[in-house]
């Protein structure tokens, strides 16, 4: 028998699990899991957005969901899957005017109508946001609020999910580990909605949180899923590298550097972004992908900054405008000891999101029966390259969908059998033995992370992504020798092997598929196949064969 | 140029163990953090020293509370100082899981 019994087991509680939570139970589901690796409601990419939420509100003018539509469908490159891009533009308003209903506090004009702002990409002012860089955090909070009030809804925290169990085909239920009791969990589940986010914890230079290592994406491939458009790993050109710097959003300094032109230095303290075609005069309009061009070629060729990036400098703006436009984050970097005026900071790109994921319907229902998936950790409505803003509706509408479907599902269903071979609670049990290896999953996290920073990153060719194929394969290939260090009860080093074991799956589908991709678009470029390719207006698909051979199909 | 060390004093075992600490000299770098170099020992030392974090960078999930010198703090926004050794143990009042992770779980969100 398995230890818990729910209608829907919910992996991951960021705002797309706790939105799938709270819409689940609304649609009818009597009893929901909510699990979370960490804090239900704290981990996860959520909490960290400190930025703005794309939402047709029409607020400051006219606007609706076909024009936020046509942003996202130009963003993307011509990959968005259009009907997931075309829901997530729909139901976006009703989100967050939900929100409000539940108290956000969206920033308002003095008119009283919710401030829009025009980001990056956006035709018309389309983003709100509660101040002050409180916008993921608020809205984490706000969830977590509703969350607990629901009766029906079971949160766990610190429970990782480690493998799907399916029986005929069909969602079973899942198992996994409490991590802090160390004891191997099983969940019987009518539905299974995974929620994890994204993968951008898998390269070394990233804004993530430390639950975004892609384990979703194995748990999908796993039980017979298909991903889509895993070759596109959105990089922000100008993220914050150095002097070190906590609690801020390391991507703060787009709106610095486009409202008050700061400069892009090379280490020696020389422009170059004209070197790469993009004679910037002034203006500071040179796009993300260029950008990013620039820096990892400048770095490439050892002209590179102390911390490895390139320097970005608002030394020629006076204090008084530093002030005016970033009055609050200027105070807050003085109490880092960073004075703007008086010296550069360092920059580089960071792995930021990912566009890629499990491939859905608008239902959000996978190709196996009662599997599901929400937010981030579902792909295809953003194509080769994510709009601004698009991330937080992305979790809130499809979260809403995923419970929905997800209710109506295990409604009409009688519960799936439930394995009575179930080996893999046998190797959770197994490997908490306490192994003794020639290596440790901590450390091969970290080569993991360096893998895809250096071969995967947003330059690739042929030969470094032949390379990182080759490094991951052997990685998965030592998994069964690695030491475990001894012991159950909030044993960090079972937490690793499992997070090495699913993030190397998810790192060969994105290099599989960038592999595959012979032409440069969005958010993949190839350094041996420059030019876009029309014929590549296409989506990719990757599976898992029996033998756990990760492919394109 | 000079390799600038700090030095983690860091209590070790669960709650029924006697009381045991280990220390780390790890790479010191101005302005560096707390949790930098816990995650740096168990990348690089020991990857069976317990601690918990998740959002690293944003000082938001509070998950690295602990005691630092014997003042609760959190380890991601508590800088590193070179010198004498930073005593860390687990957050007081609460039940020590192992090393430097109390049970912070609310109550209705365990299993």
């Amino acid at each position: 028998m398995p230890d818990i019994d729910t209608d829907i087991l919910i992996v991951g509680a960021g705002g797309a699990g706790m939105y799938a939570a709270l819409s689940a139970v609304r649609n009818g589901a009597e009893r929901v899991l909510l699990a979370d690796k960490s804090l239900v409601g704290r981990g996860g990419a959520t909490v960290m957005a400190q930025m703005t939420v794309a939402a047709a509100l029409a607020e400051e003018g006219e606007d609706d969901p076909d024009l936020h539509l046509a942003d996202t469908l130009e963003a993307g490159r011509g990959l968005c899957v259009e009907p997931l891009a075309g829901a997530l533009c729909e139901d976006a308003p009703a989100r967050i005017h939900e929100m409000e209903e539940w108290r956000v506090g969206w920033a308002r004009r003095d008119t009283g109508r919710i401030a829009q702002v025009t980001a990056p990409g956006h035709s018309r002012p389309r983003c709100c946001y509660v101040d002050f860089l409180n916008t993921g955090p608020a809205v984490a909070a706000t969830l977590r609020r509703r969350v607990a009030q629901v009766s029906a809804i079971r949160r766990v925290s610190n429970l990782t999910v480690t493998d799907l169990v399916t029986s005929g085909g069909e969602i079973a239920g899942a198992v996994g580990l409490d991590l802090s009791e160390g004891r191997a969990v099983t969940i019987a589940a009518e539905a299974v909605i995974i929620a994890t986010g994204g993968l951008t914890r898998l390269y070394r230079r990233s804004s993530a949180s430390a639950n975004m290592g892609g384990d979703g994406y194995a748990l999908a491939l796993g039980a017979g899923a298909e991903l889509i458009d895993m070759e596109f790993v959105q990089f922000f050109p100008i993220g914050h590298l150095a002097p070190r710097l906590v609690g801020m959003d390391p991507i703060m300094w787009d709106p610095f550097r486009y409202k008050l032109g700061g400069r892009l230095l090379d280490g020696a303290g020389n422009e170059f972004l004209a070197r790469y075609g993009s004679d910037e005069a002034g203006a500071y309009t040179t796009p993300r992908d260029i950008a990013t061009y620039a820096i990892t070629k400048e770095v490439a060729a050892g002209r590179d900054s102390p911390h490895g990036g390139v320097y970005l400098s608002f030394e020629h703006v006076p204090h008084t405008a530093l002030e005016a436009a970033f009055g609050p984050v200027i105070d807050r970097l003085a109490r880092h000891g960073i004075d703007l005026t008086k010296a550069p900071i360092e920059v580089s790109p960071i792995a930021h999101y990912h566009m890629g994921g499990i491939a859905v319907d608008t239902r959000m229902a996978s190709r196996v029966p009662g599997l599901y998936a929400a937010g981030e950790a579902a792909g295809g409505a953003n194509g080769a390259n994510r709009l601004s803003g698009n991330a937080i509706p992305e979790a809130l509408a499809f979260g809403e969908r995923a419970g929905r479907f997800a209710a109506a599902y295990a409604a009409g269903r009688r519960p799936v059998a439930w394995p009575r071979d179930l080996d893999a609670v046998g190797r959770i049990a197994k490997a908490a033995e306490g192994r003794r290896g020639v290596a440790a999953a901590a450390e091969l996290l970290e080569g993991l992370r360096a893998v895809m920073q250096e071969d995967v990153g947003p330059f690739r060719d042929a030969a470094g992504l032949s390379r990182a194929l080759a490094r991951l394969r052997d990685m998965r290939a030592e998994l069964p020798a690695l030491a475990i260090a001894p012991g159950r009860a909030c044993n960090p080093a079972l937490a690793d092997w499992f997070e090495l074991r699913a993030g190397l799956v998810a790192a060969e589908a994105v290099a599989v598929a960038a592999l595959a991709r012979s032409e440069s678009r969005g958010a993949h470029q190839r350094d041996d196949f420059p030019a876009t390719d029309p014929a590549w207006a296409r989506n990719q698909r990757v599976a898992m064969a029996i033998d756990g051979a990760v492919a394109v199909v | 140029m000079t390799t600038l060390t700090a030095c983690l004093r860091v209590r070790r075992g669960t709650a029924d163990d006697p009381p045991r600490y280990d220390e780390f000299a790890v790479p010191f770098e101005d302005g560096a953090t707390v949790l930098d170099a816990l995650m740096w020992v168990r990348a690089r030392r020991d990857p069976s020293l317990a601690i918990r974090y998740s959002c690293i960078n944003a000082n938001v999930c509070k998950e690295c509370t602990m005691a630092i010198d014997g003042r609760v703090a959190y380890a991601c926004t508590t800088r590193l100082t070179a010198g004498a050794a930073m005593v860390l143990e687990p957050l007081p009042g609460k039940r020590v899981l192992r090393d430097l992770v109390a049970d912070t779980r609310p109550p209705r969100e365990k299993l």
